[in-house]
C-alpha cells in the first residue's frame, strides 16, 4: 500500500461520508492568460498582506531583537549586544530545570496519549451501540481552550477542596490530603495529567480515521492465512497506518511544545518558577518586559523543533520505502 | 472483521470505555456542580458529588457584580467577525492554492504550514509594538484583525482538501456558460462545499472564542474585555473566587459544545484531511 492511496484511502472513510466521491485533484499544468494570472493574485493577495502583516513582521522584527538590549522598561538603549541575551538565558539558573520539565511534560504527557488514544481507537473502530453518540461525547475537551481546562483541573487538585484529594481519601489511597500545585513534583504530574485528559481524544480521532481507511480485504486475507490477533496487529493495522502515525506523533509533539495554556492556568510556573516549559518562560519575560530576552528564547524553540522535525522525518523514511 | 469476541474482551472493552467515557466527562460535570452550589458551600466539607440545593447565585453574582454579559458580546462581536472574515479570505486562498499550479506555490505552502509549526505568541512583544503604532492596543478591531491573521494558514490548508474532492469540471463548466471566477467560485463550488466551509468556519470560531494570550495582551480596557481575558483577571488576585470562576466556565464553554455537537463530523472529517495531508 503506497502512502499516497493510504492517504486517499483515509478521505474516503466513514467520518468523511459527507463529502463527495474521494478522488484526488493534482493541479494541470495548463497554460493560463494573463487575465487568469491576475485574478489568482489577487484571490491570493489577501491572505497573504495579513499573513504577512501579522503574523510574519512580528516574527521577522522580533527575530532582531534577540540580537539587542531591548527592554520595555528600559527602551532608551537598544543597542545591539550580540549573544549576550543568549548567553544570559544558558547562564540562568534555572534554564536546566526548564529544559528539563520541557521534556518530561513532552514525553510525560505524549506517550501516555498516544497509548491511551491508541487503545480508544481500536475498541471504537468497531461498530456497536450508541457509538455516535459515544463519540459526540468524548469529543467535548476539544470544545474547551486549554486555559479554562486548567482552571478546572486547578480546582479539582485543590489541596483543600479539590475532588481529587477527596475521592483519593474516601478511596483510601492516600491518608492525608496531597499538596497537589504547591509542591514541584506533584505540581508537574497534576499538569501532565490535565495535559493528557486534553490529548487523548485528538490521537483516538486521528488513529480511528487512519484505521478505517485499511481495508477489509487485508484483515480476511490474514484471517484466512491464519494470523491470530496479535499477528495481524502488528503485521497489517501498525505498518498500514505507520505513517499517519508518524506525522500525528510529529505534529503533536510541536504543539505540547507550544502549549503554555494549562501550564499557565495551573500553576502559572510556580511554585517558585519549578513548574515553567519553555513557552511559559517566554511569556514571563515578555510580561516584564525584556523582549530581547523573550525573543532569544524563541529562536531557540523554532531552531530546536525544525531540528527535531527534520530528524524525525529522516528517521521515518525508511519505513516509508520498506513498502 | 471476522473473529468473533470473546466474553473477557467484550467485558474488557465496556470497562475501558466506560472508564475513558466517566474520566473525559467528569470534569465538565465537576464544574456544572460547583457553579450550581451556592457560594458557601462550595467550600463545605465533606464534599458533595451532586447538589443538594441548586442556586443560581454564582451566575447571578456573574451579571450583577462583574460585566460578564459585556464580555460574552465582546467575545461574541470578535469571534463572528474574524471567523467569517477569515473564512471568506481562506476560500480565495485556498482555490488558488488548490487549482493551480504556479511558481512560488510550494512555498506559500511552506509559509503557511510554517506558522502552524511557530506559535503565535512568540511574536507577542513584537507584535504589541506594531499594534501601538497603528493605533490599535485595545480595540476589538485591532484584536479581529490579528485573529483573522491566525486563523488563515490553517483554514486554507483544511479548504484546499475540500476543493481537491470537488472535481475542476464543474466549475469550468460554469465559466463556459459564461460565468466569471469568482460567480463560479461562489455560485458552484461553495454550495457543493457547504459542509467542509461550515467545519471551517466553526474551527475558526472556537479558536478565536477560545484565544487567550494575545487577548491578555492586547485588551486591558473593561469595555473591550473577552472572555479569556476577563478569566484570567480571576486568577490574578490572590484568592480565586471558585463560585463565579466556575459559573463563567460554564457560560464560556457551553456554546462551543453546542457548536461541536452539531458539527464534530464535518470537524473531524477537515482536520483529519488537513493534518494527514500535511
Amino acid at each position: 500500500m503506497t502512502v499516497d492511496s493510504q492517504r486517499r484511502g483515509l478521505r474516503g472513510t466513514e467520518t468523511s461520508s459527507a463529502a463527495p466521491a474521494p478522488q484526488k485533484f493534482v493541479p494541470r499544468k495548463k497554460k493560463f492568460s494573463s487575465r487568469t494570472g491576475w485574478t489568482m493574485l489577487a484571490f491570493m493577495a489577501p491572505a497573504a498582506i495579513f499573513v504577512a502583516i501579522f503574523t510574519y513582521y512580528p516574527m521577522i522584527s522580533g527575530s532582531q531583537m534577540a540580537f539587542r538590549h531591548w527592554n520595555l522598561n528600559d527602551l532608551s538603549d537598544t543597542s545591539w549586544v550580540g549573544l549576550d541575551n543568549f548567553k544570559a538565558l544558558f547562564e540562568n539558573p534555572e534554564f536546566g530545570t526548564i529544559i528539563r520539565n520541557t521534556v518530561v511534560w513532552v514525553v510525560g504527557s505524549l506517550v501516555p496519549q498516544v497509548v491511551i488514544g491508541f487503545a480508544l481507537a481500536l475498541f471504537l473502530k468497531r461498530k456497536f451501540r450508541f457509538r455516535s453518540g459515544y463519540q459526540a461525547l468524548i469529543f467535548f475537551p476539544w470544545a474547551v481552550s486549554g486555559f479554562l481546562i486548567g482552571m478546572l483541573f486547578r480546582w479539582m487538585f485543590n489541596a483543600e477542596f479539590g475532588v481529587v484529594n477527596d475521592f483519593l481519601m474516601k478511596t483510601g489511597l492516600i491518608e492525608t490530603p496531597i499538596p497537589w500545585l504547591a509542591e514541584p513534583g506533584f505540581a508537574m504530574t497534576a499538569i501532565i495529567v490535565a495535559n493528557i485528559w486534553y490529548g487523548v481524544t485528538f490521537f483516538a480521532i486521528m488513529i480511528l480515521a487512519a484505521l478505517q481507511s485499511v481495508s477489509d480485504e487485508m484483515y480476511e486475507a490474514a484471517a484466512i492465512d491464519g494470523a491470530g490477533k496479535v499477528r495481524t496487529f502488528f503485521s497489517i493495522t501498525l505498518p498500514a497506518i505507520a505513517v499517519t502515525l508518524g506525522l500525528t506523533i510529529l505534529l503533536r509533539v510541536i504543539w505540547i511544545f507550544n502549549f503554555p495554556d494549562i501550564i499557565w492556568a495551573m500553576t502559572g510556573g510556580g511554585p517558585a518558577d519549578q513548574t515553567h516549559i519553555i513557552t511559559t518562560y517566554m511569556i514571563k519575560i515578555t510580561q516584564e518586559g525584556d523582549y530581547g530576552q523573550a525573543s532569544a528564547l524563541g529562536l531557540i524553540v523554532v531552531f530546536t523543533l525544525m531540528l527535531f522535525a527534520v530528524f524525525y522525518l529522516m528517521a521515518m523514511r525508511p519505513r516509508k520505502a520498506n513498502r | 472483521m471476522i473473529d468473533k469476541q470473546s466474553t473477557f474482551g467484550r467485558v474488557a472493552k465496556i470497562i475501558f470505555l466506560a472508564l475513558c467515557l466517566v474520566v473525559t466527562v467528569f470534569p465538565l460535570y465537576w464544574i456544572v456542580v460547583t457553579s450550581l452550589k451556592a457560594p458557601g458551600a462550595i467550600y463545605e466539607m465533606p464534599l458533595k458529588y451532586w447538589p443538594t440545593e441548586i442556586s443560581f447565585e454564582n451566575y447571578i453574582g456573574l451579571f450583577t457584580k462583574s460585566d460578564f454579559g459585556r464580555y460574552m458580546i465582546n467575545s461574541l462581536i470578535v469571534a463572528t467577525v474574524a471567523s467569517t472574515v477569515a473564512t471568506l479570505i481562506s476560500l480565495l486562498s485556498a482555490y488558488v492554492l488548490a487549482r493551480f499550479q504556479f511558481a512560488g506555490r510550494g512555498a506559500v505552502m511552506a509559509a503557511f504550514l510554517l506558522t502552524q509549526m511557530i506559535p503565535g505568541f512568540i511574536a507577542l512583544g513584537p507584535l504589541y509594538m506594531l499594534m501601538t503604532n497603528m493605533n490599535l492596543v485595545d480595540s476589538k478591531t485591532g484584536l479581529i484583525l490579528v485573529y483573522i491573521a491566525i486563523c488563515i494558514p490553517f483554514c486554507t490548508i483544511m479548504l484546499r482538501g475540500f476543493f481537491e474532492n470537488v472535481p475542476d469540471a464543474l466549475e469550468e463548466a460554469a465559466m463556459i456558460d459564461g460565468c466569471s471566477r469568482l460567480t463560479a467560485l461562489f455560485r458552484v463550488l461553495v454550495p457543493v462545499m457547504m459542509p467542509g466551509i461550515a467545519a471551517s468556519f466553526i474551527f475558526n470560531f472556537v479558536n478565536c472564542w477560545n484565544e487567550l494570550f494575545l487577548s491578555v495582551t492586547l485588551m486591558n480596557s473593561d469595555e473591550n474585555k473577552t472572555i479569556p481575558t476577563a478569566l484570567a483577571g480571576f486568577i490574578s488576585s490572590f484568592n480565586i473566587d471558585w463560585g463565579s470562576m466556575s459559573a463563567a466556565a460554564v457560560l464560556t464553554v457551553v456554546p462551543t459544545l453546542v457548536i461541536f455537537a452539531f458539527a464534530s463530523k464535518f470537524i473531524v472529517q477537515g482536520l483529519t484531511a488537513g493534518a494527514v495531508k500535511g
